[in-house]
């Protein structure tokens, strides 16, 4: 009887620890969405497709060893990226290999901040940080 | 023979202890630093930069090597306190010695890459540095891959 408690326990501990991360990066989705409709009265949600679109899209104004968001983070967010000016390894930024990202809000503010710059150079808009962590998220 | 065992036991008692100090240097305590320091690049040891560059590097952080490297001033202030506390003319000693030799007492310098001390012992064929994983003479775990832990006797 203790044993198969035990075993419903765990089994039922697994999924939740895998998905700890979830109600903090909604958290920070629903923040982006109210700075979105601010911004933009007629905002009607986060678009993977967009996100996936700005992740994938080779960008003019930014340094030119960070085009793209892929060329530290590869075409496959899924597998390590290696920051392009440095050379560190960077760990995978998609949500199902990776369920510690997009959990921090002043984490995922700062890589913004840093990253937009870099590769867009210009600040990114809150709905495409929403949408590039909503197609994460479903990665 | 007899004789010459407990000097060979006491050369290898010094030797070894010696050259560990040589060849590496204090690792970063601080979880902090360890942390936003090394969230780009590696986080570098601050004895390798005496403190008054430490303190430039701090200063400038919206233009760190060309990238916004700002932080919340919090943050800041701690970094800033524990890499000067720990800088080449602070601590002293070991590695920090050799790289301090080499940098004038107004001097000011940002690139440890630009030390004598390390060019010395760089001077390797192109083909190491092109190598896709290296990208960038400041990536020392390219190729010491203790080198976050302060150590780098892997050459």
């Amino acid at each position: 009887m203790i044993r198969s408690v035990l075993i419903a326990a765990t089994l039922a501990a697994v999924p939740f620890a895998a998905m700890a991360g979830a109600p903090r990066r909604d958290a920070i989705l629903s923040d982006y969405a109210t700075q979105a409709s601010q911004a933009n009265p007629g905002f009607s949600g986060f678009s993977a497709q967009r996100g996936e679109l700005l992740f994938r899209t080779r960008w003019a104004g930014g340094d030119e060893r960070t085009p793209s968001c892929t060329a530290c983070h590869t075409d496959r967010p899924q597998g390590p990226g290696r920051n392009a000016k440095t050379g560190r390894p960077i760990e995978p930024v998609a949500v199902s290999v990776n369920p510690k990202r997009f959990t921090d809000m002043a984490e995922v503010e700062k890589h913004f901040s840093r990253d937009c710059k870099s590769v867009l150079g210009r600040p990114c808009t809150p709905l495409e940080k929403g949408d590039y962590v909503t197609f994460m998220a479903g990665q | 023979m007899r004789s010459k065992l407990p000097l060979a036991a006491a050369i290898l008692l010094f030797a070894a202890p010696l050259r560990a100090e040589e060849k590496s240097v204090p690792a970063i305590a601080d979880p902090l630093v360890r942390q936003e320091c090394g969230s780009c690049h590696m986080a570098f040891q601050p004895v390798f930069l005496p403190a008054r560059s430490w303190n430039r590097i701090m200063d400038e952080l919206a233009n760190h090597f060309g990238e916004d490297a700002s932080l919340p001033p919090d943050k800041a202030q701690r970094i800033r306190a524990y890499l000067t506390a720990n800088a080449g003319d602070a601590a002293g000693g070991g590695w920090a010695r050799r790289y301090m030799r080499w940098v004038a007492e107004s001097g000011t310098p940002l690139r440890i890459t630009a030390n004598p001390a390390f060019e010395r012992k760089h001077r390797l064929p192109d083909a190491v540095w092109k190598d896709p994983k290296v990208v960038t003479k400041s990536n020392c775990p390219a190729c010491h891959t203790q080198a976050e832990k302060g150590w780098f006797d892997d050459d």
